[in-house]
Formats: C-alpha cells, sequence, structure tokens
C-alpha cells in the first residue's frame, strides 16, 4: 500500500515537472505568434497597408476626346461622332436568350451576332458589359429607353466615333485613325484601353499627340474579381487640341470631284505669295471609315495591292518626269549663264549630237525660236542646244533653287524627293560617266529626271510670286476652346533671280494659255481678271523608236492605258496679280495639253470663284495674353 | 490512509448531481462563451454584416455542442475511463470506413455524412488517441514507462490512426496526433533520450518522406518556404493573408471595414482565415486579445490536469489542452506564414460543425475531469460494482 502511494506520488511529481516544462514550451510557441504579429502589423504595416490599397484601388484612365481637324474657314474635315450602343451585363439580364428576343423587335440581330454575343457572354466575366450593337440610329436608342423596364442588364453607352465628313475626298491629307498596334506603344497607358484609336497617316498621324489630349483618371474599388464597387476620385482628362489646316474643304470637294473623271490623276492648289496648300486631292482614293471601324485584311489588301495606288497621296509620293514643265528650269538657267532671251536657235525638227539625232515633238520643225517663242510653243531643239552650252549640272543647281529634286518638307507623312540628275549623281547612283545626250534628254524634262507634282506647284509659285522661296503647308495651327496659336510660316527668303528673268517665264506661260501659238490655248479663261497662265507638259513613259518614228509616232489614244504619255500642267491665275498655283497631273492622260491643262482651268476657275484667299480664315492667335 | 490525505479530502470525492453542477468551471465555460461570441461576430462580418448565411448555423450548434459539453462534463469520470478503448477504437472503425468509403466513392472524402451534421473521423480521432493513452499511461507504472516494451503499445496506439489520416492525405490532422501522442509521451514519464532518438530519424527519415507527398502537398510545403515567389498561384493565399494582417496595423480597420475581406481577396475568410480577418479589422490589439483569451483557456486546462487526482484525469486533461493549443498554434501560424497552408481551423471560432463539435466534446471531457478531480482511480481501473 505504501509503495503504490510513493509510487503514486512519485507518477504526480513528475508529471507536474514535465508539465510545466511543456507549458514553458508551449508559452514560447505563443510569444512566437505575438511576436510575428508585432512584426506583420507594426514593423511592416505600413507596406503591407500599401499593398492593401494596390489591391484595392485600381486606375481607370478615362479616353480623352479626340481633337477635331478644320480646313481654314473652321469647318470641320474630321470630327467625332456619338456612338450609340446597346451594353447587356449578362448577371443582370438573368435569362440571356428572352432579353435577346425582346432586343431583337428593336434592333436587327443576325444569327451572326447573336452567336458572337453568346460568345463574348461566355468568355467575360458575368458583370463586365458585352456589346449587343453598336451606331444605333435615335429612334432605335428612344425604343431601347422606352423599354428599358422590360431589359434588365440592358444600357445604353455613349462612345465617340470618328468621322470624316469630306470622305474620301480628304482621305490622302488627312490620313485615318486605327487600332493601336504593338510598335506604337510608346509606354502611355491611354494606348493599351482597347478600343483606343491613333493616327495611322497624313494629319491625323502628324499631329496625333496634339489631337490625342490628355487621359483622365477614375479611381475604382474593386474586389477580388476585378468588379467595380465604387469610384473613389475622379480626374477629368484634357480634350485634344483642334488642328487647322490651311485647306479650303469646299474647294478640295471640288477639286475631288473634279478629278474623279480620270482614272489616276492628282491636283494640288497652293497660295502662291505663302505656300498655304488650299487643295490636294489624288484619285483613286478611298474611305477613311473602313480603317476606323477595323479594315479586313481581304479590304486591306485590296487596297493596297491595286495598281492605281489608291493609298498614295500622288501629289506628294508621286514622282513623275516634268516633261516640258522642266524648260522653264532650262531657260532661268540659260538667262543667268548669259544666254539672253533673244538667242535663236533654227528648230529643223530634230537636233543632232555625235551620231544620234534627238527629236522635236513637232516633227517638221518650228523654225526660227527665241526663248519666248521655245517655252510658249515648247520647242525641244531650243533647249537642246541651249542645255548643251549649259551643262546638266548648271540646269541641276537652278532645279534644286526652285525646289525640285528634293522632299519640299511640307507637314505630311510619306513624301518623296525625286531626282534631279548631275553629273556626280550618275557616277554615284548608277556608276557610269556622264554621256552628253542624258544632258539634252534632261533639259526636255526627261530620262532621269522626277519630281512630284507639290515640287512642280512649289516651282510655279516661286516664278510667279516675285522670286521669294516659299515652301508648302497644310497646317495651320492649333486652336483648343478659342484661345490656339497659330504657326506663322517662316517669310519666304528671297531667291536671288532677277525680276526680268522671272517676267519672261510669265509672260511666256500667259502665252502658253493665252497666245495664238499657246499649247493650252484650248483651256483659256475667258472670264476677264481671271484669267490663268501655265505650262504643259508631256512626260513620255516609253521609248519612242526609230522604227516607230519612220511609221509614225502612234498616237496615245492608240496606246494601251498603260503606256500612254503623262499629261502634267502647272499654272496660275490670276495672270495680272497671281495668287492660286496648280499643278495637275493626269495619269497616262496623253499631252498635258489635253489632260491636264482643262482640269487646270476649272480648278483655278473655281478657285478664283470661291477665293478663299480673299475671305478672313478663323482666327487662330493665342488670346492668353489679352484681358478678359 | 494518512491523516493529511483525510484533511485535504475534506468532500466525499462522490457528488451528487447538484454538486457537480456547482464544481462545474465556470471560468472556463465563460472563456467559452467569449470565444465563440468572437466568432459570431467575425461571421458576421464575413457575411458583410449579415447573420446569414455563417453565423446563426454557427450559433445553432454551438447551442447544439454546448448542451453536449454539459452531458459530458457530468458523466463520471470512471465511465469515460471505462469507455476509453472503446471509443478510441470506435474513432479508429469510423476513420478505416471513411478510407474505404474515400477509394471506393468520391476521391478524398474525410466526411461521414450523419444527416444533421457532417462528421469528420479524424476530429474524433484526436480524442480517442488522447483518452486511448490516459488509459494506457494511468495502467502502467512510473517504472514501467522505462522499458521499452511498455512503449510499443501507445507508438501503435497514435501510429496506426496517424498513418490512416495521412493515406487521406491531411497532413495536419497526422501531424496534429503525433504532436498530441508526442506530448503524452512526455508528461507521462517517457525518458528524454529517446525522443531525441525519435527526432534524429524523423529527420533521416525527411528527405524519404517528401517523396511519399503529393505535388498539391510539396507545392504547400515550397509555397511556405517562399510564399512570394508565384503571388498569383499557391502563394496568393498566405500572401494576401499577409497583407491583410499587416495593413490592419495596431488598432485594425473597424469592425465591417476590412477591405481584404469584404472584397474578396482573403480567402476562406469565415473558415481557416477567419483570424486573419480579425486581426485586419481589429488590429493587433484585437488579434494579441484573443490570443490572451486562449492562454486563459490553456491555463485553466493545466490547472485541471494539475489538480486532478487520478492521473488518468491528468493526462486527458492535458492532452486535451494540448490539442487545443495545437489547433490555435497551427492556424494562426499558418495564416501569419510561419506554417505551411494546412487547413486546421480556429477552435470556437472558425465556421464548422464538425470542429465546434468536437472542440465542445473534448471541453466537456476537461470539465470532467474537473468535477471528478478528487475521484481516485486504481490502476487497474475501478472496481466493477
Amino acid at each position: 500500500m505504501e509503495k503504490v502511494r510513493h509510487e503514486e506520488q512519485e507518477r504526480h511529481r513528475g508529471f507536474a515537472r514535465r508539465s510545466l516544462l511543456l507549458g514553458g514550451g508551449m508559452s514560447l510557441m505563443l510569444a512566437a505568434l505575438a511576436g510575428r504579429m508585432y512584426v506583420l502589423q507594426v514593423e511592416q504595416s505600413d507596406r503591407f497597408a500599401m499593398l492593401a490599397e494596390d489591391n484595392r484601388i485600381n486606375l481607370r484612365l478615362l479616353p480623352p476626346l479626340r481633337g477635331r481637324i478644320l480646313d481654314r474657314f473652321g469647318a470641320p474635315v474630321a470630327a467625332n461622332r456619338q456612338n450609340y450602343r446597346v451594353l447587356l451585363v449578362s448577371e443582370q439580364a438573368r435569362d440571356l436568350e428572352a432579353a435577346l428576343d425582346r432586343l431583337s423587335d428593336i434592333l436587327p440581330m443576325t444569327a451572326a451576332d447573336r452567336a458572337r454575343i453568346h460568345r463574348e457572354v461566355d468568355r467575360k466575366r458575368n458583370f463586365v458589359p458585352v456589346t449587343v450593337a453598336e451606331n444605333l440610329s435615335w429612334d432605335q436608342v428612344g425604343a431601347v429607353e422606352v423599354n428599358a423596364p422590360d431589359l434588365p442588364g440592358v444600357s445604353i453607352d455613349v462612345g465617340q466615333i470618328r468621322t470624316y465628313p469630306y470622305g474620301s475626298a480628304l482621305s490622302h491629307v488627312l490620313g485615318y485613325v486605327g487600332a493601336v498596334s504593338e510598335q506604337d506603344l510608346t509606354g502611355d497607358p491611354v494606348l493599351e484601353l482597347p478600343g483606343f484609336r491613333i493616327g495611322k497617316n497624313g494629319i491625323e498621324r502628324l499631329h496625333d499627340e496634339r489631337l490625342r489630349g490628355e487621359a483622365g483618371t477614375s479611381h475604382v474599388e474593386v474586389n477580388a474579381y476585378g468588379r467595380v464597387i465604387r469610384e473613389l476620385r475622379r480626374e477629368e482628362g484634357e480634350q485634344g487640341q483642334d488642328v487647322v489646316l490651311t485647306l479650303d474643304a469646299g474647294l478640295q470637294n471640288y477639286v475631288h470631284q473634279r478629278l474623279m473623271g480620270e482614272r489616276s490623276a492628282s491636283a494640288v492648289v497652293m497660295d502662291a505669295a505663302n505656300g498655304d496648300v488650299l487643295a490636294m486631292a489624288s484619285v483613286p482614293s478611298y474611305d477613311p471609315s473602313v480603317f476606323t471601324h477595323g479594315i479586313s485584311s481581304t479590304e486591306w489588301r485590296r487596297l493596297a495591292e491595286d495598281p492605281l495606288g489608291p493609298l498614295s497621296n500622288k501629289s506628294i509620293a508621286g514622282i513623275y518626269a516634268p516633261g516640258s514643265t522642266f524648260k522653264m528650269i532650262v531657260a532661268l538657267a540659260a538667262l543667268e549663264q548669259g544666254i539672253g532671251p533673244d538667242y535663236r536657235v533654227w528648230c529643223p525638227g530634230h537636233y543632232t549630237l555625235g551620231n544620234h539625232r534627238f527629236h522635236c515633238w513637232k516633227r517638221h520643225g518650228h523654225g526660227w525660236m527665241d526663248m519666248h517663242d521655245a517655252l510658249v510653243e515648247s520647242c525641244d531643239v531650243y533647249f537642246y542646244d541651249v542645255a548643251r552650252k549649259l551643262g546638266v549640272d548648271r540646269i541641276a543647281e537652278m532645279s534644286e533653287r526652285f525646289g525640285l529634286g528634293v522632299p519640299t518638307g511640307i507637314d505630311l507623312p510619306g513624301e518623296r524627293g525625286g531626282v534631279i540628275p548631275t553629273r556626280a549623281w550618275k557616277l554615284a547612283n548608277i556608276g557610269e560617266p556622264w554621256q552628253g545626250g542624258e544632258t539634252l534628254v534632261t533639259s526636255i524634262g526627261q530620262g532621269f529626271v522626277l519630281s512630284t507634282p507639290l515640287q512642280l506647284a512649289v516651282m510655279t509659285a516661286r516664278m510667279v510670286n516675285g522670286g521669294r522661296a516659299v515652301t508648302p503647308h497644310v497646317t495651320r495651327g492649333f486652336k483648343l476652346s478659342g484661345a490656339g496659336d497659330e504657326i506663322l510660316p517662316a517669310p519666304a527668303p528671297e531667291m536671288n533671280i532677277g525680276g526680268p528673268e522671272l517676267e519672261i517665264m510669265r509672260l511666256a506661260m500667259d502665252a502658253v494659255v493665252n497666245g495664238r501659238r499657246g499649247t493650252a490655248r484650248s483651256s483659256q479663261i475667258k472670264e476677264e481678271g481671271w484669267e490663268m497662265g501655265g505650262k504643259t507638259g508631256t512626260s513620255q513613259v516609253r521609248r519612242i523608236t526609230k522604227a516607230e518614228r519612220a511609221a509614225g509616232v502612234i498616237k496615245n489614244e492608240d496606246l494601251p492605258w498603260r503606256r500612254r504619255d503623262h499629261g502634267l500642267f502647272v499654272g496660275y491665275a490670276p495672270i495680272a496679280n497671281p495668287r492660286y498655283v496648280v499643278s495637275i497631273v493626269v495619269e497616262h492622260g496623253g499631252g498635258g495639253s489635253s489632260a491636264a491643262a482643262p482640269i487646270a482651268k476649272d480648278v483655278l476657275l473655281e478657285a478664283q470663284r470661291r477665293d478663299p484667299l480673299g475671305a478672313s480664315p478663323l482666327p487662330l492667335v493665342a488670346r492668353s495674353g489679352e484681358q478678359a | 490512509m494518512s491523516v493529511l490525505s483525510e484533511i485535504t479530502l475534506r468532500r466525499n470525492p462522490e457528488l451528487q448531481f447538484g454538486q457537480k453542477i456547482w464544481q462545474l468551471n465556470w471560468g472556463l465555460i465563460l472563456l467559452i462563451f467569449l470565444l465563440a461570441g468572437i466568432g459570431f461576430a467575425m461571421l458576421y462580418s464575413a457575411a458583410s454584416g449579415s447573420w446569414d448565411p455563417w453565423a446563426v448555423r454557427q450559433a445553432v450548434r454551438f447551442g447544439g455542442g454546448l448542451l453536449l459539453m454539459f452531458v459530458v462534463a457530468l458523466i463520471d469520470i470512471r465511465f469515460w475511463f471505462r469507455l476509453a478503448y472503446p471509443i478510441y477504437f470506435g474513432a479508429l472503425a469510423l476513420l478505416g470506413a471513411v478510407e474505404v468509403m474515400g477509394t471506393v466513392g468520391m476521391g478524398a472524402q474525410r466526411w461521414i455524412d450523419l444527416g444533421v451534421i457532417q462528421l469528420q473521423p479524424s476530429e474524433l480521432m484526436k480524442i480517442g488517441v488522447v483518452i486511448a493513452l490516459a488509459r494506457y499511461f494511468h495502467g502502467i507504472t512510473h517504472a514501467d514507462i522505462g522499458r521499452p516494451t511498455y512503449l510499443l503499445v501507445p507508438l501503435l496506439l497514435v501510429g496506426g490512426p496517424a498513418l490512416l489520416v495521412l493515406k487521406q492525405p491531411d497532413l495536419g490532422t497526422a501531424g496534429m496526433l503525433l504532436a498530441v501522442g508526442g506530448a503524452l509521451f512526455l508528461v507521462a514519464g517517457v525518458r528524454w533520450w529517446k525522443f531525441l532518438v525519435v527526432i534524429a530519424g524523423a529527420g533521416a527519415a525527411l528527405p524519404v518522406a517528401w517523396n511519399f507527398l503529393h505535388d498539391y502537398q510539396k507545392n504547400r510545403v515550397l509555397t511556405f518556404l517562399d510564399p512570394e515567389s508565384d503571388p498569383l498561384g499557391a502563394g496568393y493565399h498566405i500572401l494576401q493573408s499577409k497583407i491583410a494582417l499587416g495593413s490592419g496595423g495596431i488598432f485594425g480597420k473597424g469592425f465591417l471595414q476590412g477591405t481584404q475581406s469584404h472584397l474578396n481577396f482573403l480567402p476562406e475568410k469565415q473558415t481557416d482565415f477567419i483570424f486573419t480577418m480579425l486581426a485586419e479589422e481589429w488590429g493587433m490589439v484585437g488579434g494579441l486579445g484573443l490570443l490572451g483569451l486562449y492562454l486563459l483557456v490553456f491555463l485553466y486546462g493545466f490547472a485541471i490536469a494539475l489538480r486532478s487526482r487520478n492521473h488518468f484525469g491528468r493526462l486527458l486533461a492535458m492532452g486535451l489542452t494540448v490539442n487545443l493549443f495545437l489547433y490555435v498554434f497551427i492556424n494562426i501560424a499558418m495564416v501569419m506564414g510561419l506554417l505551411p497552408v494546412v487547413g486546421v481551423p480556429l477552435p470556437l471560432v472558425s465556421y464548422g460543425g464538425t470542429v465546434m463539435l468536437a472542440t465542445l466534446i473534448g471541453l466537456g471531457l476537461l470539465l470532467s475531469v474537473s468535477v471528478h478531480r478528487d475521484l481516485r482511480i486504481p490502476r487497474r481501473g475501478p472496481r466493477e460494482e
């Protein structure tokens, strides 16, 4: 009995000892928990508080309203239209089929539309709105609103969509907006918004940053599944600036319509004094709105592979041999080298250099020609002769002063420079020395010479504006809610060409249209005070062989379209006080006098009738400095 | 009997029903109410300020469990002594049944559906192991414990169910069974060097055991070691839990104001991660407060164990206390990133029927030890009347 008692006490004591030990261990463990709590909730509390806020608060970008593009008088040529969409939140709609059935009474809905909606509903979380239909008419919006009580989960949402009121007439200058591609990402988060559009070409691309504006932000509280619980804070963005162009939308529209008669042509109308481009058109053209909605790959291929180049702005990206319009440059170079206007050349219809015969376009020759006559009647032999005396480099030097062969620097993407050949150029680019005969070909604007229609317009402007080296531009300035700033073109520098020499060119161009023997006399403007002057040009796209010349040169009309000559015309009006300059190119249109000059006549007539330079443009100068 | 014993035994150990009620440890019962009350409040908050769906059901279960606890507490400890092995083997049978049903039926099933409540045999097994070990160690002498042969039976008592649970697979419960068993071995007086041998052996077996783990279990362990390596995948839960805790700061974001919990960044906020939610809304003050309440419960447990006059009661009380402690420790350590996520709830606070029931049954046994603390039980068991 005593032994058992002792044993029991021993056991109890041992138990108590070990229990205290165990209790000590447990206390340490609890202390570790408390310590961990201290580390997390006191020492690292700030960091975790920040992480919790990051979890909870989402920054949503509010896309800015894109600035408009206005013509010189403030008429919008690119604007934003409200795009009414029907959205459906599937969790609120409950019965999706029934909701779609009811909606299809109001909105036409195809089976394919329904399939797409079902796909999107399945893919997205059930509180994310799905677009049911876009571009609703006012009546449809009204009908959906009226039926709202029967349409749970259906709502109308207003988005913005780019519209171009002048459609294809201005697409080459304005460009278009399109979805942001991988290369466009600059780190600006607004670019990553779904459905965001940026300028892809033309003015839309060039001034994209100003047009884009600043995105606003909305701080929203979200749960773990991304559902928005409430908006905490909102900072409004800043809408994009309006871009004001030098173009006259009305004139532009007219020019585009006038060109539509041709398969492929371009036209530029410019202010002779300051280089404001008043119209710049190119046919065929394209509808810029197809890009806004997202162009299909087949449609894109159709546009890109069309041999007539509807995507190309031929006024700045088409390069053509300037043909006879180039003769004025040769004449000016001659005058500068002391060959006077009275220098005469006998034209027998051809010119012999070495053992090669160079032909004049007039088979039986012009007879005695002085400079004026040679320009008016576009005698080739006269210029062969003069060019031989000058050498190609002097001609090239004069071309350059008139802006040929190099990009004009117009504020549009995609401009090409063309070519004005020199001895050095040929050696560097073709690797062969210059041939004397090539100088002759160059003098009539053929051979290596290539220029854009815009360069020819600039050349003409510099000839008729008193010798000031104007440069072309299409942007007048920017405007934001009343105030704005204007890009004042730097005063054009003097070209150091004598007035008398330019007077000779003007008189020649006058006679080309209004003289008895001018190449463009059939395109005279009869209205008094609005008369135009100009110079025709025909740009050969094929070589005329000896055999063909012997048999008689085939007329353009008898050739396949692709092999016909390009018709060119540069002109100005009015004669007395040149203000408007035009440059017309009709691809494969035949001669300049028959294809291009009539268009130039109509365009200059319309320009003077509308007289955009006579009316005061949209005021732009910033008023921020003035007192209200 | 000595005079001393006669003096300390002032009252008759055989109590009447009324006396038993009087002898109930009302301080401990108050703590149980407090903890459950905190649980209801957190469940109310977890449902964004609604008694539905969790708080109400939890309260009903608590009510039922409480009744069971009182019944268990008032039943004579000798009855439980006699029932020790039947309880153990009953639980073991249920566990085996679940294992068979689980493999035949619905994947890793850990439940037995009793209609009213879904019972997890592994929860009962913890009590079963404690009561069986207490019964066994009660029956052998202090000297016997020193003999390795006498350790064979208790090792089987712990190891058998631990292996079954491990097969389910439920790493957390298996670990708890081993830990509770180990604690009882310790307080029963098993020699220190034997523990060292076991620890060393376990350390050596660790790489082997690793190969037996399921991929998701390996992932849990790896995630625990570096939770921020994969913040959106496996580490998401523990990272979000730490963010919730840390952002709560000292005083918390306020009741019903926890952003992590209410915006659903926090997973399982009504069950395993309820402590996180409490610490987010009530801060470190709330967290330490809750820990303090548990500490008082453990102290009651220790006091009851030390004051019991029978070895069975001592061991039973100590085992139940350690079991409760392990729940609390593992759960809180887990949500704070100190342990891998093993799915151990916070007793009395987390939403869940089985654990609530098992916890209250355990506490009932603890109270029974307390009520019957002065009863002596012969080594071979109470004489059959």
